[in-house]
């Protein structure tokens, strides 16, 4: 998914003349091409996050589009106050390419895991959140980027991540794709959580449970419309992220259907309330956390009360 | 009253008919508004004055004109200092002064890009510089002439994101950016060296990369010179270190951390700042 996101800005850039590259200090060779090419648009800039975001609100304020790289917590936390005035407060189209969202860096510990990002950002005025499942969709994110009016946060996954997007969905910013279509359960997912989600509603099929998966890629602007469609149908709308209960898409969602006053029951699936206390890879961490498929499926069975053999 | 010091051994300069018309146009600011950073404003009056008088091609009837200087005021809470000098500039009305900082104002306490004039909005310190290396790269990128000015606080540059910016400037060598310093040596809780230890200020700059001068911040002609001769060296970010006086113009709060920010301007304040300015 990385690998998508560094070389579409590059196949980008070759045709849009406003597209700026900044990086952090990644690893040696990242967008050679680029660098070789267009030297004026290849900037790496150095462990220094505060620096990098007012920088590309200068080169943004001045007609370029920077689309800026570096690992996902340390480009949201640390440099908090300059993405919220220097791109949110003035609507720059700056964007920011998030590497490892969520629980990718399980191995390096809780300093590198970026697990509340969603939450912080979809908070600011004007930024767009975005979180892919794959790297196709990547892809498409990418292409339709250029274009958007304002700062936009891209959330990318561990890399070979199951594809489950597809061309004929088709993509928009801002509108979620239906990928399964049930009248039980309503799954909304977002980035990687959308291919648990639909492997969990597969698992519950077998039992008889039928349910629709909603892939919320974007999760500020929210897709109110189809949450509320999806939540319709549905005896009980369930929330999956690779995030933090508080503040990312569960939340979100839930929002919207306070706001709504609609009354569906809603199950929010992500992280506990705390710092990570394990190692591993990634899937270790979604188990610890009881986001792997079978306990997806498990929890949405207890939750509705029903006992389902399959699952056994 | 007697000649107050920007530095031991020297006296600042004496304040001229436009520099003190710009501090009536600041006493009238505060009491329309009723608050503002005094100390803070006044300190940098030369400063922005010669700036938009003398050096800064700027139009101020078509203000976003493409090729213009670029200038950020990073120390935003000085901007009834800079606000005097646009509204004088005609970037907006005169009357907006006297109701900066009340409900459905063009002005607040600090600048917004939206004002006419002002390039970014500023406040939260340690931004300025790093937009600056921007906008300068985008004229290096853009290949335009113009040129990008920064006015730093001395207490703003406890900031961990100035030097950043100041790496990413010499690396770049952006001799289009023009950083400057207004050193007053004061900040909110106090004189600046017991809060932050700033000096050797000119050595640390140096060592940044930047060519650094110095000068009697209040001292217009002294301004002029220096500011005339930017880039002080090809190929390397200028840096003037301003010497100032917070509260300059009065003798009451010069260098008196009571007078940093206002949040209640009384008519007493008033009054008495209008007695200091027939004093000046």
């Amino acid at each position: 998914m990385r690998q998508a996101a560094i070389n579409a800005v590059y196949e980008l850039a070759k045709r849009d003349p406003r597209i700026v590259f900044v990086g952090s200090d990644l690893g040696i060779g990242t967008l050679e091409k680029m660098k070789q090419e267009m030297p004026d648009r290849f900037y790496m800039e150095g462990v220094s996050e505060q620096y990098m975001i007012g920088m590309a609100a200068g080169l943004a304020m001045e007609g370029f589009i920077p689309y800026l790289n570096t690992i996902a917590t340390f480009l949201t936390r640390r440099c908090y106050e300059q993405i919220a005035i220097d791109l949110c407060a003035h609507k720059l189209p700056v964007r920011l390419l998030a590497s490892g969202g969520g629980a990718v860096y399980a191995p390096l510990g809780p300093t590198h895991m970026a697990d509340e990002d969603i939450a912080i950002l979809r908070a600011l005025p004007n930024m767009a959140v975005v979180a892919p499942a794959d790297a196709p969709e990547m892809k498409r994110l990418m292409e339709a980027s250029v274009a958007w009016d304002g700062p936009m946060y891209i959330r990318f996954g561990k890399g070979g991540d199951p594809v489950v997007s597809s061309d004929e969905r088709g993509f928009a910013i801002g509108r979620a794709i239906e990928m399964r279509r049930g009248d039980d359960v309503a799954f909304v997912g977002t980035g990687v959580m959308t291919n648990r989600a639909l492997a969990a509603a597969e698992l519950l099929a077998k039992d008889g449970v039928s349910c629709s998966v909603l892939h919320v890629h974007t999760i500020k602007p929210l897709d109110s419309n189809a949450i509320l469609a999806a939540s319709a149908r549905a005896r009980l709308l369930v929330t999956v992220e690779e995030h933090t209960r508080i503040g990312g898409l569960g939340s979100a969602v839930a929002e919207l259907l306070v706001d709504e006053g609609v009354s569906t029951r809603v199950l929010r699936l992500g992280f506990a309330d705390a710092f990570f206390a394990d190692y591993g890879s990634q899937d270790d961490i979604m188990r610890n956390n009881g986001l792997q498929p079978d306990q997806i499926a498990a929890r949405v069975g207890e939750a509705l009360g029903l006992p389902l053999p399959a699952l056994g | 009253m007697a000649l107050a010091q920007v530095r031991p051994g020297t006296t600042v300069a004496e304040l001229d008919a436009r520099s003190r018309y710009f501090r009536k146009l600041i006493v009238d600011a505060l009491e329309g508004g009723k608050r503002g950073h005094v100390g803070s404003a006044l300190s940098l009056v030369e400063i922005v004055r010669v700036l938009y008088d003398d050096i800064l091609d700027v139009r101020p009837g078509e203000p976003d004109w493409e090729d213009r200087d670029r200038c950020i005021l990073s120390k935003g809470h000085g901007c009834l200092g800079l606000y005097a000098v646009l509204a004088d500039k005609g970037f907006f009305p005169m009357d907006e002064l006297l109701r900066q900082c009340t409900s459905g104002a063009l002005l607040g306490g600090h600048p917004e890009a939206h004002i006419p004039g002002v390039e970014a909005s500023t406040g939260a310190l340690g931004h300025g510089l790093s937009i600056g290396v921007g906008l300068a790269l985008a004229a290096r990128m853009r290949k335009r002439s113009h040129r990008v000015f920064v006015i730093m606080g001395d207490g703003e540059l406890g900031e961990g994101s100035v030097w950043e910016a100041a790496l990413g400037a010499s690396k770049h060598h952006l001799d289009n950016l023009i950083a400057i310093v207004d050193y007053n040596k004061m900040q909110c809780y106090g004189p600046v060296n017991e809060t932050t230890v700033l000096e050797p200020l000119a050595d640390k700059w140096e060592a940044f990369g930047f060519s650094v001068r110095e000068v009697d911040g209040h001292d217009v002609a002294a301004l002029q010179g220096a500011l005339t001769r930017v880039p002080f060296e090809k190929s390397r970010p200028s840096l003037l270190i301003a010497h100032t006086l917070k509260g300059r113009g009065f003798d009451f709060a010069e260098q008196n951390p009571e007078w940093h920010h206002k949040s209640k301007v009384t008519p007493e304040d008033v009054a008495l700042m209008r007695e200091g300015l027939a004093r000046v």
